[in-house]
């Protein structure tokens, strides 16, 4: 019998003592990392874990004053020649969609702590800043709309008029033109983003995801979950021009920024596929395989890619680690571990930092991409999916 | 997310463009690849206790033509093009006929069929390199002694159902079992697979009764009076226990036992909280796009027979897609060989036990309203996968495929 299992008296006795039933490994693991592995509730536990929760709203209440400060800023920002000689260097602002949560988050990233949640419609899934870093975009994917947060006011001012179930999306760099991927119905929206009007539609795979466009803006990236394409569209046309096939279930693409590579995540595959945009085949893949955690665990999804393409972050999902890869070699060098259900990231703009939203755990692993190390972990709203940071 | 600065223009990959332009009209042009797909159902649907579980006419087949319509999205793009050519069969009809008259258009038949009509619709089948994908017979025994080569499972088995529902039931503690058992041959295969389950995981069943099928209508005008004062009297006098575990796939009796029992106790198995590979109310993992997708075009929700057939369509999609080809021999050894996975919004990737041609998949369990848990559940570990905790792993099997 080559099954092993923790007997359930083993089982009770964990219990008794504190402990979840997480396998012995992983929780040696949670515990380098300072947590427990409280996720994986017994139901004894679950009392404990609604009370964190009651604990976490209530301290975002409790730290309102915030904004005050801002203000207190802005004022100074008159008088001074530059907020930029005063502030520290890594005062950035992050937002955070909270799927489950219906809020985002707001992270002001020199004291890392949370200095805002904002209400939003339902399911808030991609986010991102409009290029002139006054707006925020949230994709409210039960609602079948884009919000549109002022940046400044944290508060939703607008909607996008997106198709069905918008959940990521791409912008050109002069922000003009919105790219939303509608899983609803296999298509992309092309939204105008100055008139907010849909302008045309290009029509994809099954359950279109991940968009990415290419650095000189020619091509759009889509992919599709249930056909396992990158679909690579000409902005200029709004045609396929060509279909990559890639491993199961890919959620997410990004390119080197030199537009060398393209890499995308497989979801269900367990892979990372690396395309030439040029040839637009798979040249390579990265495998990933994590000691003691079985292999359909590990679910790769967001990336991250340096500016210099040297270094790839991708986040493995419910395997609760980012893997460290070398951009050039492809090679896995190092696997992170973070919160639980790791989806997205962004870098901070001087790429000191990168932020890592994990879906289970309700919080926001910062790591330090110079030491490649965790060094922090805040705590969000329920569920955080998306993460967006302000360009300086 | 987002965020990306343009750095240039990149000549070479406009060069790209125009040149893929030109190869993919020229493909285009090309007559697409047909692949027909079978599939092989059963005339009529069976009686169900509640009205609310009354399968519908198109129960299976619509999950097998929304996989059609799957395949085709993504077929436009490969220049392939799916088909679904659907037979029903009668109960006194010969099945291995009717398979063999598919046979004839496709290369790819679903069956939702009897254990012994499958066998027999398997054996015609020998040698002319058709796969079967058995999309509704449960029975253990067609995945050991009686497996067959040409035969893929893409339904659960008991045991895999039975194990699941009891790796819960473990996990939450309920230990002490009092199983009640249908008097028919299905219901008696169940109740072995939670007899099973039970040892394997460190369960106990405290006491068995059989629920005698004394015939009758499913439903009466007057009926709900009586079955208030028979299941109180049926349950009564049962030693201590933690939940009521029932085997009734007859449909007979289970659904009459929530809020019944004699002792306040909850029920599992044939009714409430009960093991499947899919459930209507399932929307997790994605499952919201498959679930819209089938609505329009079913006007209802998906279900375990419905999501059977279309992971089984799926399946020769996705093998059509990978080899990039309709021809039968390559695609279906694709399926059998070790790179096959898929997904289909359970969570994590499926792929073949290659010993008996079994979908490793999750087992949900769902109380008719909502899913209550996922098994495999954590802490029940294994060295391969952990999907092989649930039904009749490698060293165990009896198969031996030819």
């Amino acid at each position: 019998m080559l099954m092993k299992m923790i007997s359930p008296t083993d089982q009770m006795h964990h219990e008794k003592r504190g402990l979840s039933e997480t396998p012995i490994r992983e929780r040696a693991m949670n515990e380098e990392r300072g947590r427990t592995g409280r996720d994986a509730m017994s139901p004894h536990q679950i009392s404990d874990r609604g009370r964190d929760q009651r604990v976490a709203s209530l301290a975002g209440k409790a730290r309102k004053p915030f904004p005050q400060r801002f203000n207190v800023a802005a004022g100074l920002l008159a008088a001074a020649l530059s907020l930029a000689a005063i502030a520290p260097a890594s005062a950035y602002v992050a937002f955070v969609s909270n799927e489950k949560g219906n809020t985002v988050s707001v992270i002001d990233t020199d004291s890392w702590t949370v200095t805002k949640t904002i209400k939003v419609g339902q399911r808030p899934r991609g986010i991102a800043f409009t290029r002139d870093g006054k707006f925020v975009m949230v994709a409210v994917g039960d609602d079948d709309t884009i919000q549109v947060i002022d940046a400044k006011k944290m508060e939703v001012v607008d909607t996008l008029p997106s198709g069905p179930d918008p959940e990521l999306f791409a912008q050109d760099a002069q922000g003009k033109t919105l790219y939303v991927a509608n899983e609803n119905d296999n298509t992309v929206t092309v939204l105008d983003l100055e008139k907010r009007i849909r302008i045309g539609d290009v029509q994809v795979g099954v359950e279109p995801e991940g968009m990415m466009l290419s650095p000189d803006g020619k091509i759009l990236i889509c992919t599709s979950e249930t056909t396992n394409m990158a679909h690579f569209i000409d902005t200029a046309t709004r045609k396929i021009v060509a279909n990559v096939l890639v491993d199961a279930r890919p959620r997410y693409a990004e390119f080197k920024s030199d537009g060398s590579e393209l890499w995308v995540s497989a979801e269900i595959g367990g892979t990372v596929s690396i395309i030439d945009p040029a040839k637009r085949e798979v040249t390579g893949k990265i495998k990933f395989a994590v000691p003691g955690l079985r292999s359909e665990a590990i679910q790769p999804v967001g990336i991250a890619l340096t500016k210099d393409g040297k270094t790839g972050f991708v986040a493995l999902g419910p395997a609760n680690r980012v893997a460290v890869v070398d951009g050039t070699t492809h090679e896995v060098k190092k696997y992170l571990l973070v919160g639980q259900r790791v989806w997205h990231m962004e870098f901070t703009p001087d790429e000191k930092y990168l932020l890592v939203t994990n879906g289970v755990s309700n919080d926001v692993s910062v790591i330090d991409v110079a030491a490649q190390k965790v060094i922090k972990t805040i705590q969000v709203g329920e569920l955080p999916w998306g993460i967006t940071i302000a360009q300086p | 997310m987002g965020g990306h600065v343009v750095l240039g223009v990149l000549a070479r990959s406009l060069i790209g463009a125009v040149g893929l332009v030109a190869v993919a009209t020229a493909s285009r042009a090309a007559e697409p690849i047909d692949i027909a797909i079978g599939y092989l159902g059963r005339a009529g649907v069976p009686q169900t206790l509640s009205p609310l579980d009354q399968p519908a006419a198109d129960d299976g087949v619509a999950g097998a033509k929304l996989a059609i319509e799957d395949n085709n999205t993504t077929g436009k793009f490969l220049n392939q093009r799916f088909t679904l050519v659907d037979r029903r069969v009668k109960d006194d009809e010969d099945a291995a006929q009717a398979a063999n008259e598919l046979a004839a258009k496709t290369g790819f038949i679903l069956a939702d069929l009897p254990a012994d009509a499958l066998l027999k619709v398997a054996d015609s089948l020998r040698g002319r390199g058709i796969t079967l994908l058995n999309v509704g017979a449960t029975d253990d025994r067609l995945r050991e002694q009686d497996c067959r080569a040409n035969v893929i499972h893409v339904a659960p088995t008991r045991s895999m159902l039975a194990d699941g529902l009891a790796q819960y039931l473990v996990w939450k503690q309920w230990k002490r079992w009092l199983l009640v058992t249908g008097s028919h041959d299905k219901d008696k295969l169940f109740a072995d697979a939670l007899r099973r389950a039970a040892t394997r995981f460190g369960a106990k069943i405290v006491e068995e009764r059989t629920f005698e099928d004394t015939g009758g209508a499913r439903r009466t005008d007057s009926g709900v009076t009586l079955i208030q004062r028979q299941m109180p009297v049926f349950t009564q006098k049962a030693p201590a226990y933690d939940v009521l575990v029932a085997a009734d796939e007859s449909e007979v009796f289970a659904n009459y036992l929530p809020y019944r029992t004699w002792d306040a106790r909850p029920v599992a198995g044939s009714a409430g909280l009960r093991p499947a590979s899919w459930d209507p109310a399932q929307d997790q993992w994605g499952a919201t796009q498959l679930q819209n997708r089938f609505m329009k075009l079913a006007s209802r929700r998906m279900d375990a027979l419905d999501m059977q057939a279309w992971m089984a369509v799926r399946m020769v999609g996705e093998a059509a897609s990978r080899t990039n080809s309709g021809d039968t021999k390559a695609m279906s050894d694709y399926l059998k060989g070790p790179n096959f996975t898929i997904a289909a919004f359970k969570g994590t990737r499926l792929s073949l036990r290659d010993w008996n041609l079994q979908l490793r998949q999750p087992i949900l369990l769902a109380d008719g309203r909502m899913i209550v848990s996922v098994s495999p559940q954590e802490g029940f570990l294994h060295q391969v996968s952990e999907l092989d905790t649930l039904g009749v792993d490698r060293p165990e099997t009896k198969c031996k495929l030819q």
